[in-house]
């Protein structure tokens, strides 16, 4: 039995083909995958990411919780809005989920988590939750609409109300506001300028449909994932898992190591992976030549071997790249195996595309 | 439902056959099964002059989402390959039995062309799948 979100007569509307995702039947392409990425790094484009989980955490305990929860510190969020990327991680010091959370006051926190992982997602918050005086409440009531784009903002501005555009005038990136009956942030997940916004079941079809009058193209998961791997962003169940320490996947950013008294969950163990250089690291790989690397793909480099985690042909470079996890000590070349064929490949930081322009 | 025209041969991977009336046959892809794949991004074609067997894999279909052996529908040699290709890969989305056609063969033996399907043959193939 597969979930449908409340936008699905919208998606069925544009002439969406519609897949299983993770139970969820989601539209992958409106027709062509290629067009909607480039309607998002050139215009405007919206995604249904409904499927994911919001969960709100509010209590005496919230920020002490979120501090034992997750790998960065939520004490670092003093301004009330501002979101902060994390993992979630197990005793093991691998990757639970990776999440973003919104701070509104240190007793109420609002979490967005992804759909895949949303049962044992909440399984584990809730056995953490235990020790602390929280609750933590899911938000099914809710849709999410991400608007992505140079054009983003500008297209969104015309539909919202005078009060919405006031209060998300000037707002910074990684933020969000409560904007009469949206809640508003500047985050996204293709490395564009845009909004995600989160907007209750009983309008999120009208809100969709102004927005495609205003201009904005609908886009589907394929473009999604092309987007945001040009971006150099994880995917979860991708590029990292619970096999998977951050440290492997390009998430050191992510881990507030002060005050070094905060016992979050997998500390030790990430700790010691830190201080032995033990992990192997995330890195992007370039191939300039006619092909298209692919996820799972066996790479070799000097001395060892790693694996494509996420491989796409890239709309915007025209050529293929890839996030690869690879020993340490990997320099600037490698080889990946493709139909049986070795291929060089160029290894470089982890992030290809920003803003519309390559950054390699 | 995708369009299957009547005047055209297929094979059951895909691929579609027109007589070109000289002994040569231009081969491409089913609109059906650039559905299948999605936007294309390479397309890598044989050489001219290069013999190929009935069934051999001998072109590759790059998408966004996997790529994909051709195999020639029938044998002989590769007397024409549609280089336009090279910079328009989504001629093979867009235009399947027309600009995007892949490659033309000189049959070597026409009696091959009876193993191929027609349209009604190609359209129940499609519905088994």
């Amino acid at each position: 039995m597969t979930s449908k979100t409340v936008l699905h007569a919208k998606h069925l509307e544009a002439g969406a083909k519609m897949v299983d995702f993770h139970g969820w039947e989601m539209p992958i392409n409106y027709g062509s995958q290629i067009e909607e990425h480039n309607a998002v790094r050139q215009d405007a484009g919206m995604f249904d990411v409904s499927h994911m989980t919001i969960v709100d955490v509010k209590g005496a305990d919230a920020q002490a919780f979120l501090r034992k929860l997750v790998a960065n510190d939520v004490a670092k969020l003093k301004v009330a809005g501002k979101a902060l990327y994390t993992g979630m991680l197990n005793e093991q010091g691998g990757v639970i989920d990776d999440l973003i959370i919104y701070f509104f006051t240190e007793t109420e926190y609002r979490l967005v988590v992804n759909s895949a992982t949303r049962e044992k997602d909440l399984a584990h918050m809730n056995a953490v939750a235990a020790d602390f005086d929280v609750a933590i409440t899911e938000r099914p009531e809710y849709a999410m609409i991400a608007v992505q784009g140079p054009n983003a903002k500008a297209k969104t501005a015309i539909i919202l109300s005078d009060a919405q555009n006031a209060a998300v005038e000037g707002m910074k990136p990684f933020f969000g506001v409560q904007a009469e009956e949206l809640f508003i942030a500047t985050t996204g997940y293709t490395g564009e300028d845009g909004y995600e916004i989160v907007v209750h079941n009983d309008d999120a079809a009208q809100l969709w449909q102004k927005l495609l009058d205003a201009g904005v193209s609908p886009a589907g998961l394929g473009a999604r994932d092309t987007l945001r791997l040009e971006a150099g962003m994880n995917l979860y169940g991708s590029d990292m898992d619970e096999s998977v320490s951050p440290l492997a996947a390009n998430m050191a950013w992510t881990i507030a190591w002060e005050p070094a008294e905060r016992d979050f969950i997998g500390r030790k163990v990430i700790e010691q992976q830190r201080a032995d250089k033990s992990t192997d690291k995330l890195v992007g790989l370039v191939l300039e030549s006619k092909g298209v690397l692919r996820g799972g793909s066996k790479v070799i480099v000097e001395g060892g071997e790693g694996v494509i985690t996420s491989g796409t042909f890239s709309p915007t470079l025209g050529f293929s790249v890839a996030l690869a996890r690879v020993p340490r000590s990997t320099g600037d070349t490698a080889q990946v195996e493709m139909r049986k064929k070795l291929v060089d490949v160029k290894v470089v930081k982890p992030c290809f595309v920003r803003n519309g322009k390559s950054v390699l | 439902m995708s369009n299957i025209p009547s005047e055209l041969k297929y094979a059951t991977s895909h691929e579609w056959v027109r007589a070109e009336g000289d002994g040569t046959y231009t081969v491409g892809i089913t609109e059906h099964a650039q559905e299948l794949l999605g936007d294309m991004v390479f397309v890598d074609l044989p050489d001219v002059g290069d013999e190929v067997d009935a069934g051999e894999d001998c072109a590759v279909a790059e998408s966004v989402k996997a790529a994909s052996d051709i195999y020639a529908p029938i044998g002989g040699e590769i007397v024409a390959i549609n280089e336009e290709l090279e910079d328009s890969p989504e001629s093979v989305n867009n235009d399947p039995y027309g600009d995007g056609w892949l490659f033309r063969v000189k049959a070597s033996d026409e009696s091959e062309l009876e193993n191929l399907l027609d349209a009604e043959g190609y359209a129940a193939n499609i519905d088994e799948d």
